[in-house]
């Protein structure tokens, strides 16, 4: 019964002590190759030549591709922690999308920010609303909303099972954001690396790109462990001193 | 100006709002060690967690 085992694995790593001991194990060994790959992909982005028609310009691809991507992965990764919030109540998946919406937020604001620093060149404007953009910024709204959401509530519980729920309201823009450029004309470019029939892109181009999005993804995924992590403790500060608090109030009712 | 001042920028922004996030991320986890230690050390633990020698005895 191999699926049985696979399952009672992973219910082993939903104890958040199992969790933390695993995250103290393998937090270093994440950071150490999330540097080596920044240290590779960086000098493959800077080494290579230009484009025959963006020239330098190209450079600014290897940070905005892989950020655009992580902003998509991010909400997609918290999707599926609310799945397992809603339906399986988790003690980890609310953990996993409340420290995962910051992470999502600042990925997006890369992508936005380096997207306009290329358009103002490249298309000559930093901003147009067409529907790439403007629901990548949708996207960016939306990881504010739920950061603020976690934020207002002060039982986390409830603050999950709402965020929970607009999380996967709020998915039906991933594919709007992914094929915005097939379904209408927008001045930003269609798919070039995830496409049917292959990357379009030079091997030139290729190998650097690819190398920074995985680098990015080890990132984020460093920082979204390390950030659950902080969650878990979080919220183990918070019982202990409820706890405090329930233990002075039983002392003082028995001196009086 | 130039495309280098864009190319520049890009990285720029990226790098600084990727660091912040790390430095985010560290301070946190420090603050959140730092306050269960100081609960630890005024006796105020987990009722599951593992119990020392004394409490043992």
């Amino acid at each position: 019964m191999p699926q049985i085992a696979v399952l009672t694995k992973l219910t082993d790593l939903a104890n958040p002590t199992r969790f933390l001991g695993l995250a103290s194990r393998i937090l270093p060994w994440m950071a150490g190759i999330t540097a080596v790959l920044f240290a590779i992909g960086l000098y493959l982005s800077f080494a290579g030549e230009g484009d025959y028609q963006q020239g330098m310009t190209v450079r600014i691809m290897y940070v905005h591709v892989p950020a655009a991507w992580l902003s998509m992965m991010c909400y997609s990764v918290m999707a599926a922690s609310a799945i397992g919030t809603l339906v399986w109540r988790h003690p980890l998946a609310d953990v996993s999308h409340k420290a995962a919406a910051p992470l999502g937020a600042a990925f997006t604001l890369i992508a936005l920010a380096t997207g306009s620093l290329w358009g103002k060149p490249m298309w000559g404007t930093w901003w147009v609303w067409d529907a790439r953009l403007t629901s990548v910024f949708v996207l960016f709204l939306m990881y504010l909303g739920l950061i603020a959401l976690n934020r207002a509530m002060d039982d986390p519980g409830k603050a999950a099972r709402v965020s929970s729920v607009l999380i996967l309201v709020g998915f039906v823009n991933i594919p709007i954001i992914k094929f915005s450029v097939d379904w209408w004309n927008t001045l930003h470019q269609p798919a070039s690396v995830i496409r049917m029939g292959g990357s379009t892109i030079d091997s030139t181009f290729l190998w650097p790109l690819l190398i920074m999005a995985i680098a990015f993804t080890m990132l984020f995924f460093t920082l979204h462990v390390a950030a659950m992590r902080n969650e878990i403790w979080r919220r183990r500060v918070s019982a202990q001193r409820r706890m405090a608090a329930r233990m002075a109030g039983q002392t003082l009712e028995k001196g009086v | 100006m130039t495309h280098g001042f864009y190319i520049a920028m890009s990285y720029g922004i990226a790098a600084l709002i990727s660091l912040c996030l790390i430095v985010w991320v560290w301070l946190d986890g420090h603050a959140r060690k730092r306050e269960l230690a100081e609960l630890e050390a005024s006796g105020i633990r987990r009722r599951s967690a593992p119990k020392s020698e004394g409490e043992k005895a």
